[in-house]
């Protein structure tokens, strides 16, 4: 088994406690999410972050709110490393009048600028402008904030990505390219559409590029700590590709409209094994290292279910939106 | 007061409204050097920081506006020639339309886009569009256009200064030059059109290039004992329906001059409105006046055939009176 801690110096084991602990909070929701879109709980599709976590935790881990991350559909799981608010999150994925966004922008668009999370995008590759502006942003505003784009290996084939390096790269902007390549372009391996290596497309533009195990919580962490320094420091961009796995489908429920499966059952089940699953090998490090007990670990994994069922309490008995505010937002005049 | 033609009246509001307020910037392809002259010695007298030359890159560009606006600064995003609003389509449609919406209004989205749109320069098909009929289904962004230099002056004024996400395009043909007022808080309110002429016979609602023609048509119609109310749209979302509709109340008779293609245009929606709002007014049909539906070809002599020309308007409205 590959060791999950054996070079870090600079990441205590308070750090990786409290990022095992996020991992685990949106795992929890994300699974409550799938088996809630079984019975029609709440209206909308959902694109689960399960087995992705290693990724979005560590790396928001060492920014602030007035570092800027812009997602993917795929963006429970970065909206709450960011530190968004689960329960608003639950509600707004429910509909719900209390959501983050009132219940108008649903699993796809869930923001908080307050918190500098420009929010999921439901374009692929969608989200891509908006991290360069605030980065753009920040550049200008000299506060040695930092702004993050998360995409996926289907995103790496946009050509947009094409244009933002470019630009990021001729500006120096503090920007950090985190493609989380899940090895899935919606239900097409990414072999079969995508030529070369992703990580290599920074290399013309002459931004620094990383390449980590994406199920790796610490290699991920020093990857970012990397990029995230040369952010603060005026540095310019630098672009991640963290190798992961998506567990689960492209979309819940895929099976009720595809006419085929598109992967081995083998193949999923074997990055859901303690040697490749991120939340179990981290929990195998605690153990092995004595840093928690088994004890400990139900015990964590207890509170943040009870966490995770009260969000979805929240969400179940939150009033339904007025429906005098679609009319609302939309222009100001 | 001065006379001055369209690009020096937009670049006297670009180095006000840059002086007034720091977290106004610019970028564009050739913003520095500028092409067309709407942003000369703007990157001299306020820095290469806030007057950017961006690669060329209509993708990125329109969606850097969103998250820099979102991020505090109010950004003017210059996309030369509005065909490129289609290069840089999907963060206009997808992210700047909608952002504000899908998350309650958390954010705000001052931004400008600015094109020049039209033809009448033997630009051909790909530089002569007129794209805002796609720009108003949005939803999202207002849209104006300015008629002349002055009218260019106060409306990019008010859209620089407007919390959304303005289209700010110009006629190619922008016309003669006009008095521009020095004043620096000259501004013309988004959603307000100006009665250039006023008349009782007939209305004519007319849009950027159009405006000018309009004014020529008027003036022949004047000649033949015609009295006609011209209406100088100015702004396509929000449209000042009260004053189309009074002008349509006092004639009874209305043709809506527009330089885009028929089908979704600014006139057939505009059309629309009347038709329900002001049916019992309406002496005769409500008539448009736009450019044929093809594209814009190249040659002078097909060009000026498939725009809308004085002689279209005069000949419209001698047909719509001889109805009654």
């Amino acid at each position: 088994m590959m060791s999950i801690k054996n070079y870090v110096n600079n990441l205590s084991d308070e750090d990786l406690k409290r990022i095992y602990k996020k991992m685990l909070m949106i795992r929890k929701c994300e699974e409550h999410l799938g088996e809630a879109t079984k019975n029609g709980a709440f209206p909308g599709a959902v694109h689960l972050y399960i087995g992705q976590e290693a990724i979005a935790v560590p790396l928001c881990d060492q920014l602030n709110d007035s570092d800027w991350i812009s997602s993917t559909h795929r963006g429970h799981g970065h909206f709450i490393a960011k530190g968004g608010d689960v329960k608003k999150m639950m509600a707004e994925i429910y509909g719900k009048s209390t959501g983050i966004c009132g219940g108008k922008g649903g699993s796809m668009h869930v923001a908080d600028f307050k918190k500098g999370i420009i929010g999921a995008n439901g374009v692929v590759a969608g989200g891509m402008g908006l991290a360069v502006g605030a980065a753009l942003a920040s550049k200008m505003d000299g506060n040695g904030a930092v702004s993050i784009i998360f995409f996926g290996d289907g995103a790496a084939n946009q050509g947009v990505l094409m244009e933002a390096m470019n630009i990021c790269s001729l500006w120096n902007l503090p920007m950090i390219f985190m493609c989380e390549n899940n090895q899935y372009s919606e239900f097409t391996h990414t072999s079969e559409v995508t030529s070369g290596k992703i990580v290599d497309r920074a290399e013309p533009f002459g931004i620094p590029k990383y390449e980590v195990d994406g199920n790796n919580a610490v290699d991920v962490w020093q990857a970012a700590y990397q990029a995230v320094q040369r952010g603060r420091n005026d540095e310019g961009p630098s672009f991640i590709e963290a190798h992961t796995y998506r567990q689960r489908g492209h979309v819940e429920f895929e099976y009720t409209f595809l006419s085929r499966t598109y992967r081995d059952q083998n193949e999923v089940e074997l990055w859901k094994t303690n040697d490749k699953d991120p939340i179990l090998r981290l929990e195998s490090y605690f153990i092995e290292h004595n840093k928690y007990s088994g004890d400990d670990i139900e015990k964590i994994q207890k509170e943040v279910q009870d966490e995770v069922d009260d969000a979805v309490k929240f969400a179940i008995e939150s009033p339904e939106p007025d429906i005098t505010s679609a009319m609302e937002h939309m222009i100001e005049r | 007061m001065s006379k001055q033609r369209m690009m020096p009246a937009i670049n006297l509001a670009l180095q006000e409204e840059m002086k007034r307020d720091n977290r106004v910037i610019l970028y564009g392809e050739d913003a520095g050097i500028s092409l067309l002259g709407q942003t000369t010695g703007l990157q001299e007298n306020f820095g290469k920081d806030r007057v950017r030359d961006t690669p060329i890159c209509e993708n990125i560009m329109t969606g850097m506006a969103v998250g820099a606006a979102a991020a505090g600064y109010r950004p003017i995003c210059h996309l030369l020639y509005g065909n490129f609003i289609y290069t840089g389509f999907d963060s206009i449609a997808n992210q700047a339309a909608k952002l504000k919406y899908m998350t309650a209004g958390q954010v705000k989205l001052p931004i400008v886009y600015m094109a020049v749109i039209g033809g009448g320069r033997s630009a051909a098909a790909q530089h002569s569009d007129i794209p805002y009929p796609a720009l108003m289904n949005l939803g999202g962004v207002k849209v104006v256009v300015p008629s002349n230099s002055r009218t260019a002056k106060g409306l990019l004024k008010s859209a620089i200064r407007d919390d959304n996400p303005v289209f700010y395009l110009t006629a190619a043909g922008g016309g003669r030059p006009e008095e521009v007022p020095d004043d620096d808080n000259y501004i013309i309110p988004i959603g307000k059109s100006e009665v250039i002429n006023q008349g009782n016979d007939v209305t004519i609602i007319s849009i950027g290039s159009m405006t000018l023609k309009s004014l020529q048509a008027t003036k022949k119609l004047n000649e033949k004992g015609v009295g006609v109310d011209l209406i100088d749209l100015l702004s396509l979302v929000p449209i000042d329906e009260d004053t189309i509709i009074n002008s349509l109340k006092k004639t009874g008779r209305v043709i809506i001059v527009d330089e885009a293609r028929d089908i979704c245009s600014a006139a057939s929606h505009i059309s629309a409105i009347l038709s329900d709002k002001a049916f019992k007014y309406l002496k005769s049909p409500i008539k448009r006046v736009t450019v044929k539906d093809v594209a814009i070809p190249y040659s002078p002599i097909l060009e000026s055939h498939v725009i809308p020309e004085v002689a279209d308007i005069v000949n419209c409205i001698e047909e719509l009176l001889e109805l009654n």
